[in-house]
């Protein structure tokens, strides 16, 4: 794998990364990892349905690997159709039963519990994050999970409150839910996809991502602790067929879908023909917009947040940066030079900036695009830092001299991978941001609120952060345009999608 | 009778880009009154006109949207006038097309008019109903505004071809779309008509492209076309509306499908075509 180039085309002075080697390279931290014992995992998980764990009818099981060691964490259950129709029928017994009969009130009390039920085991569910995804405990501890209860604490106080909502009054919730969600936030997507469909009143089936499904299970436990009433959510564990038997569920109502843009497309066109309710949050290829005014400072982190949060397993991702030609070389030279001092390791090191990348073939996947960026002709600079022997590991990489027409321009890589292309002006700037199928986020960092402004109201983006990138909250709509989906994700407008109207 | 003034008849064309062109093809479709008597030889627009109607939508659909929303409300009332204007001429239309005495169609035409003024005035109106701040926790100003998705196109309901046409049209105009509308099959002209009043109510050309043939003909290109947003499957049963539903998610498309009975002050349809986007500024000195 090549380390860094002594100059690049554009004639970066090789000095600055001789400083970050000799003053800063060479500090040395103890490590500081979090104990993995706290995580107080099973051996094996079943499927939870009715409001307990059960075996899958085949019994068939899997094992989730910590991608950091490729150590079995655990075994877990592969769901058959057969298990699909249980977890449904069990959905659909409680709504009739139980949940459409229980007040807005009454709902409200159960998600604030779960709320507060997560924050007392956050320390252990921050653990079961970084152990089963391989993001570092910083941000499972700091992002993942907080948000997530923050989330089900947002939605608790809807439950009661939907006549206010701005749709009319006494809507109506859909009936049973089946939500699919991806491997890049475990926990925090399962909040976003149970905390507004349960406060609206439906019943939910949810299915975890294969690779990381362990938060979601300790999120059973918790729902049990609240003693949310049997069947009202069921999580179900499998590989992508468990995810198409749900979809294809005739007695689903509505289907709730984070992942990948072909997959999405795929159930799109298999719920066309039917009764279901579908929202999708998709892939995207955000543009992170950096004009020659923005202050250098704050955005060179932002643009390190923007592609390396989470090893840029981020849908949102601002993997395309776009630098105003005036300052390109300036803002590439500190870039490179700050990609340098990323800690790359063990997740469970409180000091750890990049962790392990989640899976076998997700990593592949990047070593694939990546050989593309070399290809066609980009730049590329890769952390010399040192990777782990065992696990999936890619360390940060910068491309520059990318074209708009560069594979690792216009696909999504979903790894700590950046393409940097350059612009001249702001329409340039925003006809080069536009210029993807995608349309789920971009940054602008400019210090001329009008100049923001004017970008920000004309790219077809969902979500647009100025002098500020990858933030997140519960009251705030998140999803995309165009081929990143449709349907949003937090806020008053999070409820449209669980709600008839 | 040798004396007695043989009437102008009018020729039925398509509405692309501001302007009147027959269809490319050169073909075209005898259209009758719901009596069968001899109404117009309608254009019969081939694939090629709906997608020279979604080049021209999407052109048009960034200076739609630059406009001011009260720039946008103006041009929409403007049509109201219009159509006020030539009311008699629409009710005639409506009650051969659609079977009505007189008096009905006077009554739908007025409806429609009264319709047309509805969204003229919602034009910078949704903004402040579906968007809004956000509360974040953090040192950051948030705010959602609807956007429009982009190009809708419309395939309009096929009995009712004032009323129903206005309604579908007008709603992701209003909102900042521009749209290519597929007429009713059989009752096209008072759709036809009313694009005519489009292009004297001061509407961009290629804010509204109204494309006259066969809805099975038509329909799935548009439903499969990759530069459409959004599509509105009112104008056809629920099976052919499964499958272009399914030819738009090729390219995931926003997709209406109308309820049974939809209420006339639902906002089910202005919502349809608009993506709520979200900006988070820092907050500081």
């Amino acid at each position: 794998m090549p380390t860094f180039a002594p100059t690049n085309s554009a004639g970066i002075d090789v000095s600055d990364r001789q400083l970050a080697n000799s003053q800063l390279g060479s500090l040395e931290y103890d490590p500081a990892p979090e104990s993995a014992a706290i995580a107080k995992l099973e051996s094996s998980y079943g499927l939870f349905i009715d409001g307990g764990f059960s075996d899958g009818e085949a019994h068939e099981q899997f094992a989730t690997v910590n991608p950091a060691n490729e150590e079995t964490l655990s075994m877990v259950a592969q769901a058959s159709a057969a298990d699909v129709d249980r977890a449904v029928s069990s959905a659909r017994r409680a709504y009739d039963k139980v949940w459409s009969k229980t007040t807005g009130a009454q709902r409200s009390k159960y998600l604030f519990r779960i709320a507060r039920l997560i924050q007392e085991r956050s320390r252990e569910l921050a653990v079961v994050e970084t152990l089963d995804n391989g993001k570092p405990i910083r941000e499972s501890r700091d992002v993942d999970i907080p948000l997530a209860a923050a989330h089900f604490f947002y939605y608790a106080g809807w439950a009661d409150k939907l006549d206010h909502a701005g749709f009319g009054v006494n809507p109506q919730p859909l009936g049973v839910a089946g939500q699919i969600i991806p491997w890049n936030f475990p926990l925090l997507m399962a909040a976003w996809k149970l905390a507004p469909a349960l406060a609206a009143g439906n019943t939910c089936v949810l299915k975890p991502a294969e690779t990381t499904p362990l938060s979601a299970l300790v999120l059973a436990e918790i729902l049990e602790q609240a003693e949310l009433p049997p069947g009202v959510v069921n999580i179900i564990t499998g590989d992508g067929s468990t995810g198409a038997a749900l979809v294809d569920h005739p007695d689903v109502d509505k289907i709730a879908f984070t992942g990948s843009t072909e997959v999405g497309r795929m159930i799109q066109q298999r719920t066309a023909a039917s009764h279901k309710h579908l929202t999708l949050e998709l892939g995207g290829k955000g543009a992170n917009i950096v004009f020659d005014d923005a202050p250098i400072d704050e955005m060179i982190e932002g643009i390190i947040d923007g592609i390396f949060f989470n090893q840029g397993h981020v849908c949102c991702a601002g993997s395309r940066l776009l630098v105003q030609e005036s300052v390109a070389d300036e803002v590439l030279r500190r870039l490179v030079r700050r990609v340098e001092q990323l800690r790359v390791g063990d997740p469970l090191d409180k000091n750890t900036d990049v962790g392990a990348i989640n899976s076998a073939a997700q990593l592949l996947r990047i070593r694939e695009l990546t050989a593309f960026g070399e290809s066609e002709g980009a730049t590329r600079y890769t952390s010399s830092c040192e990777l782990p022997q065992k696990g999936y590991w890619f360390a940060p990489t910068v491309f520059a001299d990318v074209a708009q027409s560069h594979r690792i321009a216009r696909e999504e890589i979903f790894g700590p991978v950046l393409s940097v292309l350059t612009f001249r002006t702001p329409e340039e700037a925003v006809a080069k941001a536009n210029n993807t199928n995608y349309g789920l986020a971009c940054g602008v960092w400019s210090e001329k609120g009008s100049r923001t402004l004017w970008v920000a109201e004309r790219l077809r983006a969902g979500v647009i952060w100025a002098n500020t990138y990858n933030r997140f909250d519960p009251t705030s709509p998140f999803g995309g345009m165009r081929e990143s989906g449709f349907g949003r994700e937090g806020g008053r407008h999070g409820l449209e999608a669980y709600l008839n109207v | 009778m040798s004396d007695a003034r043989l009437d102008v008849r009018k020729t039925y064309k398509l509405l692309i880009n501001g302007a009147f062109p027959r269809s490319e093809s050169g073909r075209s479709y005898e259209v009758t009154s719901a009596k069968g008597a001899f109404l117009a030889n309608a254009a019969q627009g081939s694939r090629k006109d709906v997608r020279d109607a979604v080049t021209a939508a999407r052109g048009a659909q960034a200076k739609w949207w630059n406009a001011t929303a009260y720039n946008r409300g103006q041009v929409i009332y403007r049509l109201a006038e219009m159509a006020e204007s030539r009311r008699d001429e629409l009710a005639e239309h409506v009650a051969l097309a659609e079977g009505m005495n007189s008096r009905t169609s006077q009554k739908t035409v007025s409806a429609s008019i009264d319709r047309i003024v509805w969204y003229a005035g919602w034009t910078d109106k949704i903004a402040q109903v579906l968007g809004g701040t956000n509360p974040v926790a953090g040192p950051f100003f948030n705010f959602s505004i609807p956007l429009p998705s982009g190009v809708v196109g419309v395939i309009s309901v096929q009995e009712s071809s004032l009323l129903g046409f206005v309604d579908a049209v007008l709603a992701p105009i209003c909102v900042g779309n521009t749209v290519v509308a597929l007429a009713s099959e059989a009752r096209p002209t008072p759709a036809v008509l009313l694009g005519e009043m489009t292009s004297s109510s001061d509407f961009p050309g290629g804010v509204l492209n109204v494309v006259t043939g066969l809805t099975g003909e038509l329909a799935p290109v548009l439903a499969a076309h990759e530069d459409v947003d959004g599509l509105d499957l009112s104008g056809v049963t629920f099976e052919v509306g499964d499958e272009l539903a399914a030819l738009a998610a090729g390219s995931i498309k926003r997709v209406f499908r109308p309820h049974e009975k939809e209420s006339d002050s639902s906002l089910r349809r202005l919502r349809a075509f608009v993506e709520t986007s979200t900006v988070w500024h820092t907050i500081g000195q």
